[in-house]
């Protein structure tokens, strides 16, 4: 054993290697990423990894694997579990033979995903265990002891961290590479009335799961991870019930000690018999958790259940905010009105003692909420809150300078000038692509959904041109199929591949068109252009986003012919490449019209000191020229931007 | 000791590696210690803060408003963004240099860099204002900002760390060519 400082998602790869993984697949989500590329990472030579073309492919792959006995994992976000969907439901029914463990990482706030869903919720619906951790140290153990508990009752289980724990870190004591434990798979042994998933085995296989579940309610009630913390007084009635990194929160709340603690790991199947252990004596509950009710309403089930007198609060009563992420504050001063709302004098949580109480800069959470709280009435609000202060810069995340998204959209908005057109985006960097001054992204729903949406929106008005712009990575993960959808339905549209070699959003991933693997060894490689002319589209154009002029004027003919055509614009990222050459502006051409500065929006470019001029902060520009190529005045020159991409492309 | 230090920025400008010297120095000392981060798509240029807390007692690794003894700005508006998050007479460590965010740029949104300062010397006790500009064309670098900024921040007394334990991190952290230049960088005089 040895203490590392890790990042949460190192600590689950670590456990994960420690519990004997032998194979890893998954998709690039924020925040699970670092889960998979940590196993490669550390991999002691014997673990396959693969990024998979999407999280349906992995959720098969790692299926298969534990089908013939070795330990898997499969890793994705939380809406990457919608994809991966359909196989997880059917594969609950199927069980499995070598543990797998299925992570899901969550993004309560949410911080970088487009939907607020909860795993946990997910486990119910799909009949799937559910583990979830509260700090990266348990995270190590933790999805160890889920490895056992999946072999032992044949079924995936999920691994739910949220970005608190995913993406924290702390000093946690890790096992030495020859203490990992081995797993010899015994091998896929044939037995249709196993593996074969006809409607007879089906309903069999219900009636087991839901008798296995009711019996784990039990089995989980002894978990030591799920907890009862006694009161200080422990003649308190007054109990909360928590969970993940809420659970933390409520531990730095002093004012939690007043009441009984219950602490859910296993949110499905729940710990019944604990639970009505915590009830017992309780005459009130308040309920702290992420995302969806899920304890709050599991207590208001078992409180009807046994016949239980107790009130249970939440978010279904107004007592936690239902969406969002928690935060210290907004615990503390929950937890503080719920210890302190029989009582005068107690002040709120312990949060909030600062200078600045969160009342006063939480205004929405604190007014939202019924029953006025007696206790924030104490809440030190005057003389140390500070004043208001100047208008805070706006920072919504921007393309990088230089980013040849910028230019494949400053192309295609020049080309179309004048035209009715809709931009249908999509999910990855380019989605940035909404902000002025491009607004380049008039739809986003999810991965690989804008190539359909633009084909519906031609259904509706025909005289407009549709385009629909997708990333490499996203169209190899969920693209193909609507571009086919195109094809046969014979839609009048153009599609964009943005392709910059790499899946930049999440931290420069491989995929099936970069010819590497997660391993970083040479991959088999998928031609995008083969594979849009093997659809049937007969032209597809691969143009460079850097040469603006020549581009403009063909994706002018492009996407004035009928029919489904394709542009590929082919550029690797800039944070793969270095420049040759950084661009500057020559002070005394510059004519001062800002055009540069109105049109693309690049970080690199900036006022100069007298507020009249463009300039080139240098630290930024990566020599894309594309400033140069549109100053009216031919004042900025100097740019190079190296071709060739960082990787071995 | 306990300590909760507050790093904040926009992407791109270094808190990460800053926050993890801390990190090393404090697990060099032997202390607890929990940090949290932003990843993911806010590093495109967006706000980024890091939460760092040290010492025994501590649970979860957010800080909550009005708990910081030390927030170390490597932006002015940035650092008043986070304000809220410092105690009573904690330290504030706030480099000058603005970055500016393009909305600002093509007039979309204001941002005066001079008044967030100004409103930071108002309403701070224990402020130090960095200029980097120097110590960066001294030592060739602009990536220098962070290791000045932890320079000034153990000078401050709020760090909780020893000028040698960041020396040691540093030592342990940062490739071996760019030691001496970081070293050289923690111990300049930086403050305007």
């Amino acid at each position: 054993m040895h203490k590392e400082f890790l990042m949460g998602n190192e600590a689950i790869a670590l456990g994960a290697l420690a519990a004997g993984v032998n194979l890893v697949s998954g998709y690039p989500g924020t925040p699970s990423t670092e889960v998979l590329e940590t196993v490669a990472r550390r991999n002691p030579g014997n673990v396959y990894v693969e990024w998979s073309v999407n999280e349906k492919a992995g959720m098969e792959v790692a299926a298969g694997a534990a089908y013939s006995g070795a330990r898997t994992l499969v890793t994705m976000k939380q809406v990457g579990l919608n994809v991966a969907s359909d196989p997880l439901m059917s594969l609950e029914y199927i069980g499995i033979k070598g543990g797998m463990v299925v992570l899901v990482a969550d993004d309560p706030g949410p911080i970088s995903s487009q939907t607020e869903q909860d795993t946990r919720t997910f486990g119910a619906y799909s009949k799937v265990p559910v583990f979830d951790p509260s700090s990266v140290g348990e995270a190590y153990e933790m999805i160890q002891e889920a490895f056992d508990f999946s072999e032992k009752y044949g079924t995936p289980v999920f691994f739910r961290p949220t970005t608190r724990i995913d993406h924290g870190y702390e000093a946690v004591e890790v096992k030495e590479p020859e203490d990992y434990r081995q797993t010899v798979p015994e091998g896929f042994i044939k037995d249709p009335a196993r593996w074969v998933i006809f409607p007879r085995l089906a309903v069999k296989n219900h009636a087991l799961i839901e008798e296995r579940n009711a019996r784990l309610c039990d089995t989980l009630s002894d978990y030591p991870r799920n907890t009862i913390t006694p009161a200080e007084d422990p003649g308190s009635r007054k109990g909360i019930a928590t969970q993940g990194i809420s659970y933390m929160y409520t531990k730095d709340t002093k004012a939690a000690a007043e009441a009984w603690i219950l602490r859910i790991a296993t949110p499905f199947p729940f710990p019944e018999k604990l639970a009505l252990e915590f009830l017992e004596g309780l005459d009130e509950v308040l309920c702290v958790e992420e995302l969806d009710p899920v304890i709050e309403r599991a207590l208001i089930y078992v409180c009807g259940k046994y016949g239980k007198k107790v009130k249970i609060t939440g978010k279904l009563t107004g007592h936690m905010p239902s969406s969002g992420e928690n935060t210290r504050e907004i615990v503390a001063e929950a937890v503080g009105r719920f210890i302190g709302q029989n009582r005068s004098g107690q002040a709120a949580g312990e949060g909030t003692a600062g200078q600045t109480p969160a009342a006063a800069d939480e205004p929405t959470e604190a007014t939202s909420l019924p029953e006025p709280p007696a206790a924030a009435a104490d809440e030190p609000t005057e003389a140390t809150s500070l004043p208001e202060p100047p208008a805070l810069p706006v920072r919504p995340p921007v393309l990088c300078a230089g980013c040849p998204h910028r230019a494949s959209f400053y192309i295609i908005k020049q080309a179309m000038k004048g035209e009715k057109t809709i931009y249908a985006g999509d999910i990855g960097c380019y989605t940035l692509g909404n902000a002025a001054p491009l607004d380049m992204c008039d739809t986003c729903l999810c991965m690989g959904a804008g190539i359909g949406i633009a084909q519906g929106v031609g259904r509706v008005e025909p005289d407009t041109r549709c385009f629909a712009f997708v990333g490499d990575s996203t169209f190899f993960a969920s693209g193909i199929t609507g571009t086919v959808n195109a094809m046969y339905n014979q839609a009048d549209m153009t599609l964009v591949v943005l392709d910059n070699s790499t899946t930049a959003m999440t931290g420069h991933q491989p995929h099936p068109g970069t010819g590497r693997s997660a391993m970083g060894q040479a991959a088999g490689r998928v031609s995008i252009e083969a594979v849009l002319r093997g659809i049937g589209l007969t032209t597809v154009e691969v143009l460079d986003p850097l040469d603006f002029a020549g581009s403009v004027e063909a994706v002018g003919k492009i996407a004035r012919q009928p029919g489904v055509k394709a542009i590929i614009f082919r550029s690797p990222c800039v944070a793969m490449t270095r420049p040759k050459g950084r661009a500057a502006v020559d002070p005394g051409t510059c004519t001062g019209c800002r055009k540069c500065i109105r049109e693309l929006g690049c970080p690199g470019l900036i006022l100069d000191e007298d507020g009249k001029r463009a300039k080139i902060d240098s630290s930024q520009c990566t020599g894309c020229t594309l400033c140069e190529q549109i100053c009216p005045a031919g004042a900025i020159s100097g740019g190079r931007k190296n071709d060739t991409c960082g990787e071995g492309r | 000791m306990k300590k909760n230090i507050i790093l904040c920025g926009v992407g791109g400008q270094g808190t990460v590696l800053a926050s993890r010297l801390i990190a090393t120095a404090a697990m060099r000392k032997g202390l607890p210690i929990r940090t949290a981060e932003t990843i993911g798509m806010a590093q495109r240029g967006g706000s980024v803060f890091s939460h760092i807390r040290i010492g025994e007692g501590v649970s979860s690794p957010l800080i909550a408003k009005g708990e910081a003894d030390l927030i170390i700005g490597f932006e002015p508006g940035e650092t008043v963004r986070m304000l809220p998050y410092l105690r009573q007479g904690g330290a504030v460590v706030v480099s000058r240099a603005p970055v500016m965010p393009v909305s600002a740029m093509i007039g979309k949104s204001a941002y005066c860099a001079e008044d967030m300062v100004q409103y930071l010397r108002d309403n701070t006790e224990n402020l130090t204002v960095v200029d980097g500009s120097r110590a960066a064309e001294e030592l060739g670098s602009t990536k220098i900002l962070n290791v000045l900024l932890l320079g000034a921040a153990v000078k401050s007394g709020e760090l909780g760390l020893d000028r040698e334990d960041v020396e040691e991190a540093i030592r342990d952290r940062v490739p071996d060519r760019f030691v001496d230049m970081n070293l050289k960088a923690l111990r300049m005089e930086v403050k305007e």
